[in-house]
């Protein structure tokens, strides 16, 4: 049942929708910007071997921005670690499933939930495998709010210096973060001149793009050839809530899960229209055959940044770039 | 004391290749012979104990064997989280150590001053906690410590101390000392502070009074054992540490006696639930704070 990383990535926000819509729980915006990440580093990238997840020759991964835990557990089932079933125990009583990633299931290396921690522990993976002279490299994703906490400029600075070129970050930039946008909380760009400067090897791309997530993991197994001290960050430009045009660039889908009627129907409609062929929907195979649809006064394509509803008031002075609804367009107005 | 660890560890180091030593940017003149005679096993992770912290975690889970190593409270509150998160939850083999417990860097103030350390150390779960008195158990804890699989903290002073116990027989974390027996009177001491009580003693003896005195390098998990057999044979159990009296030494030995059937009353010394605000060196700070030998002595006669 070997998947190729745009089925992984579409099971990964299926079952983002049915975990989040079953538990009542959060940050499905971030699963559905990260699920093409998760999927190409588990179908392309990663040595793992699901029958011993602790075998010593895999690749290390860890999910530093540990509330996006629902793509991993989803990424796991899905490649053979543990059942697909007990995906909708996520957030229950009693389940191994917590809403921030936990080492008590098999495949997870390190727990998250608590943002800046994960690059340092890769970082210090990255170093101890070094030092034996393993083959094994270390793989970490970060958010683009995460890189608010110092801490991740403390590991930065810590790569670069030991020349860990068995290290790969990879940012999660879908630009948004607890309440607004990155730019409008403390501004981030230029963000790969920041890395630059921090002494690593900087990729941009497409983080939702395939073809460009491959070609970019691809340069990694070989930039350490060319700069052979060099860490290597991938600036993944996503779009938050990706795969579900309602969700997207919205800040509201940070929290809100999908509730009955029109907002869990439609979001499964959406991703029918995108399923890709050969993957079949474990909830419901045939899509929904009559969802029940948005009326005028749902609340449905509202930019919830500051520019709308909840967040009008947001403080004049923490903004730096203002957002055109619909699109990813922003316009620096300081 | 720190001398000490730093010579045990080379040692230990040299004879087992997993043991490593990252350094947030301090041990200058004391980590030189552990950087000389072990340079592959030396990192200087710089002024970032939060990275420091969170990388000794994760070169913990691959197989190393890690002492991190500052001063005062920047090996542990500043990066507190990573200690609880990324070592303790993982049962990381990470070993935090701190230079200067208590009032070491005296004249320095209050940033320099570890005096909460033990309590917080200690509230976290999977966190080992020793607090060695003199040089010989400065050196079996660093000795255990290196065996030991998981994470802990080890407070030291900072040099100066001296040798009180001449040996110790079968050094067991979680195993109080006893100094010697004595009468009405027991005496638990954890830390450098240890060194104050000769002076308690000889005042108490002056009263005709000869008190029992133990040494308690691991303050987590606490020998109950000991506690328990006092509580039952003495009048007044008196616990001293280099630290707030709230949620230390002298709480978790209180916690102990709280709930089983104590004869004897509890005197706890410590800072009184207050920052150190005045200047001067470690023997003038102890002084000024009741915490030197002779106002010891005074606390427990008023006491009895």
């Amino acid at each position: 049942m070997k998947h190729t990383s745009e089925q992984l990535a579409w099971l990964i926000r299926r079952h983002g929708v049915e975990m989040t819509h079953l538990s009542g729980g959060s940050h499905l915006g971030a699963i559905l910007s990260v699920a093409d990440i998760v999927a190409t580093l588990y179908t392309d990238v990663l040595r793992y071997d699901p029958k011993n997840p602790k075998w010593e020759g895999r690749d290390r991964f860890i999910l530093s921005k540990g509330h996006a835990g629902a793509s991993i557990y989803a990424a796991l089932a899905e490649s053979g670690f543990f059942d697909v079933e007990e995906l909708k125990t996520h957030y229950q009583n009693g389940s191994r499933l917590s809403g921030h990633v936990s080492h008590h299931l098999p495949g997870v290396d390190f727990s998250t939930g608590s943002l800046g921690h994960g690059l340092s522990a890769a970082a210090g993976i990255a170093y101890a495998l070094k030092k034996d002279g393993r083959e094994e490299r270390s793989f970490v994703v970060l958010g683009d709010g995460e890189c608010n906490e110092g801490s991740v400029w403390e590991a930065a600075l810590f790569a670069n210096h030991f020349r860990l070129n068995n290290l790969c970050a990879i940012v999660d930039h879908n630009h948004m973060q607890s309440l607004d946008f990155n730019e409008n909380t403390l501004e981030i760009e230029d963000f790969a001149s920041k890395w630059k400067a921090f002494g690593w090897n900087v990729i941009e791309i497409n983080g939702n793009d395939h073809q460009e997530l491959k070609e970019a993991f691809g340069k990694v197994g070989v930039l350490p050839e060319i700069e052979p001290h060099k860490p290597t960050v991938i600036i993944a430009n996503t779009v938050k809530g990706y795969g579900i045009p309602f969700m997207q660039n919205d800040i509201l889908w940070h929290y809100r899960f999908p509730h009955d009627g029109w907002e869990y129907d439609c979001a499964v409609t959406e991703l029918h229209k995108i399923k890709p062929a050969g993957v079949e929907d474990p909830y419901t195979p045939n899509g929904i055959e009559n969802p029940v649809l948005p009326t005028e006064k749902d609340d449905i394509y509202n930019d919830h940044t500051f520019s709308y509803t909840w967040n009008t008031s947001y403080p004049e002075k923490m903004r730096r770039v203002d957002a055109k609804i619909g699109t990813t367009e922003k316009v620096h107005n300081v | 004391m720190r001398d000490t660890f730093v010579r045990t560890l080379v040692e230990l180091a040299k004879e087992d290749k997993n043991i490593e030593l990252v350094t947030g940017d301090l041990g200058f003149g004391v980590l030189k012979p552990f950087w000389e005679q072990c340079p592959d096993q030396f990192t200087n992770a710089g002024i970032a104990e939060q990275n420091m912290t969170g990388v000794a975690a994760g070169m913990a889970l691959t197989g190393k064997n890690v002492f991190t190593y500052s001063i005062g409270n920047f090996p542990t509150l500043r990066c507190i989280e990573q200690i609880r998160n990324d070592c303790a939850y993982h049962n990381a083999n990470v070993k935090v150590v701190c230079i200067g417990g208590g009032f070491v860097y005296g004249s320095l103030g209050m940033s320099h001053q570890a005096t909460e350390d033990l309590a917080i150390l200690r509230a976290l779960p999977n966190v080992v906690v020793l607090a060695p008195a003199d040089l010989v158990e400065a050196e079996e804890c660093t000795k255990a410590l290196a065996k030991y699989q998981g994470t802990a903290y080890l407070r030291l002073g900072r040099g100066g101390e001296k040798r009180i116990h001449d040996h110790i027989d079968n050094f067991q974390i979680g195993k109080a000392i006893k100094v010697h027996d004595g009468e009405r009177v027991a005496i638990f001491s954890t830390g450098a502070i240890f060194e104050e009580v000769s002076t308690t003693e000889q005042k108490l003896k002056e009263k005709g009074i000869t008190p029992a005195v133990y040494t308690f390098p691991t303050v987590k998990p606490i020998d109950k054992d000991v506690i328990l057999e006092c509580s039952k044979k003495f009048d007044l159990i008196t616990t001293c540490e280099e630290h707030n009296f709230i949620g230390g030494f002298g709480s978790a030995v209180a916690e102990v006696m709280a709930e089983n059937t104590a004869r004897a009353k509890l005197l706890r010394i410590g800072l009184h639930d207050e920052y150190s605000i005045r200047v001067g060196n470690q023997k003038y700070l102890r002084e000024q704070y009741g915490l030197d030998g002779e106002s010891i002595a005074k606390q427990i006669l008023e006491k009895l």
